[in-house]
């Protein structure tokens, strides 16, 4: 096994806190059942690090194997990371084909070794029809960099991208075009938000107009396919203070009032859009709110203007 | 602007029908199949609006029982009620309309307080009823309760009418809300 894998390997073991280390271990499925009994958890991790490295040298680890460990480690720890969103749009008078996963992961991996000579490129399926992909940069002359690797995390199902923020810019229009050859699918069925249609006619309706107004607005504020999965949105406020009345202590005050709003769910974005439908708001909701697939953000700041 | 009147139309035989009013549509969806589920001598109707007034052009029963649904856990429930309230006519409140507020068990939930419900419902002398819409066996007891309050309000049950169905229930309220 390379020097140069060894210590790429004994490094982002070193990167991995102790309480998550057999999760990882576990998860990059590459050492076996015995062999990872054998590791002692109770050691110091530098000596651990090293036990690990020489199980990897037992069954001959390679580059492509170490950097599976790198997205594993990385897939744990994505808050850590800023991410940026690419939204894809397709062409006028585009054919949407049908998204084959394999072929789009080897048609990827082509057009980079391509246009770079030097250049890592590894693959990790992960959960809701999402993929990892690890792209390691190396220049003409000199070797792919493992430390700095740029990641993208593509649903195949939507037209979504995220990349880890990379420092070399120049890399990103690349990425870019890889993804405007590979159009994504057709957009997943609407999925019905709202009641089982009922059947029994004692039971009228009223006001369907207004319900088909709410959901054809829901429809075009938000789209057919599954969104973006969110966690959190932040807003911090500093605004002046406005009131009908007149007078009042804080209609006085010079600065701005400083207030902080976040709205956190296991899934934001999907909440949103099932707020109109289910009778919680108004449609249309707030562009505060809408905003985000479409500006990206999901941090503001809203002052005076 | 169309304003809902209680005696409008010629009643149907036998019939009796309800229109719940509130924005939680799952809710009222529940609410009229569990309605409809209950064992009533009448023949039940039950129509669903999220806020009033009413399409016009459509050719509907007169409405015996006019029921405001309020879900405590959404202001927004709360105000659509509110907005509604301008488009019923008076004499639906002589015992032909009621409040129904829901989610009073789960407290952290609640961004509407009771008191503002039993306000509300007190400036409209009309009654105001607490259940939970998402347990079973609430649901099933108030439904069963509303369907019986239609019937009076149908006129269906002899020798009881809304007035005096709405006069009983007043005499059971405790004085402090005189205060309010």
């Amino acid at each position: 096994m390379d020097e140069t894998i060894a210590e790429f390997i004994r490094r982002t073991i070193l990167k991995i806190p102790m309480s998550e280390m057999m999760t990882v271990l576990e998860a990059w499925n590459f050492l076996s059942e015995s062999q990872l009994q054998t590791l002692n958890l109770r050691q110091r991790k530098d000596s651990l690090a090293q036990s690990v490295v020489l199980l990897c040298e037992e069954k001959c680890a390679s580059l492509s194997d170490a950097a599976l460990l790198d997205i594993v480690c990385t897939q744990v720890h994505r808050h850590q990371k800023i991410w940026d969103v690419y939204q894809m749009s397709k062409g006028p008078g585009e054919d949407l084909d049908l998204f084959d996963i394999e072929q789009f992961k080897s048609s990827f991996k082509k057009i980079l070794q391509r246009a770079l000579r030097n250049v890592t490129v590894s693959f990790r399926d992960a959960e809701e029809n999402a993929v990892w992909i690890r792209i390691a940069w190396g220049t003409q002359y000199t070797k792919p960099n493992q430390y700095k690797p740029t990641y993208v995390v593509y649903y195949s199902h939507t037209p979504y991208a995220f990349t880890s923020s990379s420092r070399l810019k120049s890399n990103i229009p690349l990425l870019g075009q890889n993804f405007e050859i590979h159009n994504p699918t057709a957009p997943l069925q609407e999925r019905s938000v709202g009641l089982d249609i009922n059947t029994d006619s004692r039971i009228i309706h009223e006001n369907a107009v207004e319900k088909d107004k709410v959901q054809r607005i829901t429809q075009e504020t938000f789209g057919d396919y599954p969104q973006p999965r969110l966690e959190f949105a932040q807003y911090k406020l500093e605004t002046k203070f406005k009131s009908d009345l007149n007078g009042g202590i804080l209609a006085d005050r010079e600065e701005p009032l400083r207030c902080l709003i976040k709205f956190s769910s296991p899934h934001l974005l999907e909440a949103l859009k099932s707020l109109a439908p289910a009778g919680i708001a108004d449609a249309p909701l707030s562009p505060l709110l809408t905003c985000i697939p479409s500006r990206g953000m999901n941090y503001f700041k809203i002052r005076d203007k | 602007m169309s304003v809902l009147r209680p005696l409008d139309k010629l009643p149907g035989l036998n019939t009796a029908t309800v229109l719940l009013v509130g924005a939680d549509d799952a809710l009222l969806q529940q609410l009229a199949d569990s309605m409809l589920k209950t064992d009533c001598a009448s023949e039940l109707r039950v129509h669903l609006a999220r806020s009033l007034p009413l399409p016009s052009n459509v050719n509907r029963p007169r409405v015996d029982l006019l029921v405001f649904v309020i879900n405590l856990h959404s202001k927004y429930s709360l105000q659509s009620v509110e907005k509604s309230l301008h488009h019923v006519d008076a004499s639906f409140f002589l015992g032909k309309a009621c409040f129904l507020a829901t989610g009073a068990g789960r407290e952290n939930l609640c961004s509407v307080h009771r008191n503002t419900v039993v306000r509300l419902a007190h400036t409209y002398r009309s009654p105001v009823l607490f259940c939970d819409l998402e347990v079973e066996g609430s649901r099933a007891a108030m439904a069963q309760r509303l369907a019986r309050m239609l019937q009076i309000s149908a006129g269906h049950v002899p020798g009881v009418s809304a007035m005096s169905l709405l006069s009983l229930l007043r005499s059971s309220e405790s004085p402090s809300l005189e205060d309010l």
